[in-house]
């Protein structure tokens, strides 16, 4: 063991800044979730940039079918925006209320999120089943194709998200403002606001811009 | 009868007799072995009354140590599965001149694919990942991951996948598109089997599985060290997880969406990447080696980092360029997303496009050039100790060098256009993957595997493997640059030019020397297992390490440290034994504490058998057992979500325990030292 021949060059700090900070340690518990939760987000808006590259891509090849601005109505769609955006606002009257363990503001802030959400969903819903009554649908053409996976891919994390909150309502309800159930509550309250700033993509690049084409 | 087709239908979709090919004597013979294996291990398992133990000493387990060892089982389960398929190949392609040779087509066709997913997906990933769950914890200084049972379900989700794909050996059958599935082939219409299906489902569970296991280890890394541990006093090993997991959480969303687009092209019809309404089938090669070059260095950066560590130790000197390591390994990180179109440079996207392309895979050579100067400035001067992980790290840099220079080679576009597709680029990747990933995977397990098991390999059978394994890599890889020089392409199943057919043997008989090298680890682990006394590591640091990991007994107790280590500076353990200032240590009678460790969760395991079922039903299109498995899972996670302990502690009075068994161990080692 040659332990004695490097003494000199053990320790950091080797050109004697004198700035070394020492790092305090492992972060708390709640501070981990919400951190590897921001980076599922990113990881889950790469994912949705691909749709958004494959929309871009895509978007002139209508194969003789419908454009963007033949299909699209602008009315339905500013309904859908003013309800995700009131839906993120509702939200954070709700976590602001789980921080401060009111329930029944709570309970009300969820209710009027999921309904919104709701309302968003039949909007979108009934958007996609008149176009493919018209024959329009995704196979229709490649600029249908990449339009349905995006609003649609939006669309599935909004259910998704409904089933989360729904969840969250049940846990408070029977383990109440509980440490874990308040992580899980700032998560979903990221997942929510995240799914709202998708919709601004979504929205600019899809609705506003197609519809001038 | 109608009627009773349609019934049929919907219960088992797509699935009849003809699934299970009983014409095809070769997957037939396999898939009954490997059942037959599987079943005499369950048999002796419950018999001999192992599975309660197995249940809930590794199952259900969710302490990282225990995730590592069993991704690594998987990937080296999985390697031996690949490597056959290996074998398989070199023999058809020495006896397959002017001849069928003895693989029909559409069955070679399948081995290659098969092959290629595999080692990426089930081998060197798990791999990997498996070392870094092992080790990055106990080189950080704490008690466990981030999400301790989101990573049994990672690793859960991952065997899922490699069961699908092994499923896929006698249930239907695989995919013949090569290990990406380019499109227009991997459409419906050129690929109306299930083997495209197996493949992309069982990549987009096995993905879900490696996200999770990328953000758990960003997490850890970023938010979890011990006291001291600046950033500029991590482990190197810890920086480069730290860069290979960010292009994980970067890269891997990528693949999910193209295979996701994939199967919407497949099962409903969809027009991403067709050759009708508009679909564009470049968008398929551009998103998916927009995920494939990271990849690639999502495998070779821990490698990068598990070398620097073994070069370190075993030339008994502190890393050589420390910074200018750290900077080269997020230099990589960054580039590795620059790069992605010198996988097709003959797509013609014109010459100042792929000039720049070009440039930008010359640039990632420089970084990755520093890296083998530090390694070898390492060496320079010090006391080297050639104990087989070092051999792994010096046969690595020789050959990794070779392997970049004909990368270097194929970077520049007008070579490119000769080179493409030919077996001069199927040695070259094997070069860097097999010289860089399987050897790093290699080294490090030899490095680690006492500190996971409290005892040594045999280092006579690991020289052994060692020296077969490199002999066998060049005699098997450089007739393939020479056979790509002559023109070769890459996945012939028979061809017709005399000149080849020389190098194709030798080839073949490189394959021959590579399987003695994997017979004499499988030989190293037997003999190891069976003197493990008198290999029995008591000290914890077997090698003279000098990073934490080696600061704790061998296999470490499952809260890891008894307390959490004060760091100080660079090499932490080392600095530590040095300086002899045993705070932690030495110091007799020091105040132990409870320790909270997360509670053994079957989550993972459970949440795996559904995505099992669900897998195999979206690849049958039985559309019951879909729903089925789908609400299945999502119950796993609520019913987990609902539960009211996830924490159990350890008495103060057992971790004193514990540690002073270790600290007993350790004070003659240190004093041992001293009189040296």
């Amino acid at each position: 063991m040659s332990m004695t021949a490097t003494v000199g060059r053990a320790h950091a700090d080797p050109h004697h800044i004198g700035l070394v900070v020492e790092h305090p340690g492992p972060a708390p518990k709640r501070t981990v979730t919400a951190y590897g939760f921001w980076v599922f987000l990113l990881s889950d808006i790469v994912m949705f940039s691909c749709f958004f590259a494959a929309y871009a891509v895509l978007a002139d090849q209508t194969a003789g079918g419908p454009k963007g601005s033949e299909i699209f109505e602008q009315r339905n769609v500013a309904i859908e925006t003013v309800c995700l955006l009131l839906s993120s606002f509702t939200c954070g009257m709700a976590s602001i209320a789980a921080d401060v363990r009111n329930r029944f503001w709570f309970y009300l802030g969820m209710a009027v999120t999921c309904v919104l959400g709701l309302i968003f969903l039949a909007i979108e819903f009934r958007e996609f089943a008149d176009l493919v009554s018209r024959g329009y649908g995704p196979s229709r053409s490649a600029f249908l194709t990449s339009f349905f996976s995006l609003v649609g891919c939006h669309g599935l994390h909004v259910s998704a998200g409904i089933l989360w909150l729904l969840t969250m309502m049940a846990q408070v309800f029977a383990k109440g403002f509980r440490a874990d159930v308040l992580r899980r509550m700032m998560c979903f309250a990221l997942f929510w606001h995240a799914l709202d700033i998708v919709w601004v993509g979504v929205f600019s690049v899809v609705y506003l811009l197609g519809s001038g084409v | 009868m109608p009627a009773v087709r349609t019934v049929e239908a919907m219960m088992l979709g797509k699935l009849d007799w003809s699934a299970i090919p009983f014409g095809q004597p070769i997957p037939l013979i396999a898939g009954a072995v490997v059942l037959v294996a599987i079943l005499a291990v369950l048999i002796w398992v419950v018999v001999k009354g192992h599975l309660p133990y197995l249940w809930h000493e590794w199952i259900t387990s969710v302490d990282h140590k225990r995730i590592g060892v069993m991704y690594i089982l998987l990937a080296s389960v999985m390697l031996l599965r690949g490597g056959s398929d290996a074998i398989m190949m070199r023999i058809q392609q020495a006896v397959a001149y002017q001849s069928q040779g003895y693989l029909p087509p559409e069955h070679y066709n399948q081995i290659f694919s098969a092959h290629g997913t595999i080692m990426i997906f089930f081998t060197a990933m798990p791999f990997v990942i498996g070392l870094m769950n092992l080790v990055v914890p106990l080189q950080l200084g704490v008690r466990d991951v981030a999400f301790p049972t989101l990573n049994s379900v990672g690793f859960w989700l991952t065997a899922t996948g490699a069961l699908l794909v092994n499923i896929s050996l006698v249930v239907g059958e695989f995919a013949r598109t090569g290990w990406l599935a380019f499109p227009p082939l991997s459409e419906l219409s050129y690929s109306p089997g299930v083997g495209v299906d197996y493949y992309a489902w069982s990549l987009q569970i096995s993905g879900v599985g490696t996200l999770v296991a990328g953000i758990n280890l960003v997490t850890t890394v970023l938010k979890l060290r011990t006291k001291g541990m600046n950033y500029l006093r991590m482990p190197m090993f810890c920086w480069t997880t730290l860069a290979s997991n960010l292009l994980i959480v970067a890269a891997f969303p990528i693949l999910t969406a193209t295979l996701a687009m994939l199967l919407l092209d497949r099962y409903l019809g969809f027009h991403f990447f067709t050759n009708e309404a508009g679909g564009n089938v470049m968008m398929f090669m551009n998103l998916i080696w927009a995920w494939g070059h990271p990849e690639v260095y999502i495998l070779v950066l821990p490698a990068f980092g598990i070398f620097s560590e073994v070069v370190s130790t075993f030339s008994g000197k502190a890393l050589f360029g420390y910074r200018s390591m750290v900077l080269a390994t997020m230099a990589i990180c960054v580039i590795s997303f620059m790069v992605w179109l010198h996988h097709f440079f003959t797509m013609g996207a014109g010459p100042d496009v792929n000039a720049i392309f070009g440039i930008a895979s010359m640039i990632i050579a420089v970084p990755t050039g520093v890296k083998i100067y530090n390694w070898l400035f390492t060496m320079y001067g010090g006391r080297i100790r050639f104990a087989t992980p070092m051999l792994w790290a010096v046969g690595f840099m020789v050959t990794f060098i070779i392997g970049g220079l004909t990368g270097v080679l194929v970077a520049v576009p007008p070579a490119d256009f000769m080179l493409h597709n030919s077996m001069f680029l199927v040695a070259h990747f094997h070069n860097v993957i097999i010289g860089g990933v399987l050897f790093g995977a290699f080294a490090g397990f030899e490095y680690w595997f006492p500190k996971a098991f409290g005892f040594r390999l045999d280092e006579r059978w690991g020289k052994r493997a060692f020296w077969f394994t490199f002999t066998g890599f060049y005699v098997t890889f450089v007739p393939l640059y020479v056979a790509g020089m002559l023109g070769m392409t890459r996945r012939l199943q028979h061809y017709e030019v005399a000149a080849w057919r020389p190098w194709m043997i030798v080839a073949a008989f490189g394959m021959a020397v590579l399987t003695i090298g994997v017979i004499c680890q499988i030989m190293q682990l037997v003999v190891s297992i069976r003197n493990r006394e008198a290999l029995r590591d008591r000290t914890g640091d077997p090698w003279d390490g000098r990073s934490l990991e080696w600061a704790t007994s061998s296999p470490p107790p499952v809260f890891n440290f008894a307390f959490h280590p004060d760091v100080r500076g660079e090499d932490a353990y080392w600095d530590m034994k040095v300086a002899a200032q045993q705070q932690s240590l030495d110091h007799t009678a020091p105040e132990y504490h409870d320790i909270e460790m997360p509670k053994n969760s079957p989550t993972g395991f459970v949440c795996a058998f559904f995505a099992t079922i669900m897998g195999f039903a979206l690849i049958w299109h039985i559309w019951w057992m879909v729903i089925l498995g789908g609400i299945g899972a999502i119950a796993t996670f609520v019913v987990f979500a609902w539960r009211d302990h996830d924490e159990y502690v350890i008495p103060a009075a057992e971790v004193a325990r514990i540690d002073r068994i270790n600290l007993e161990e350790r004070r003659g080692l240190v004093s041992m030292a001293g009189m040296i």
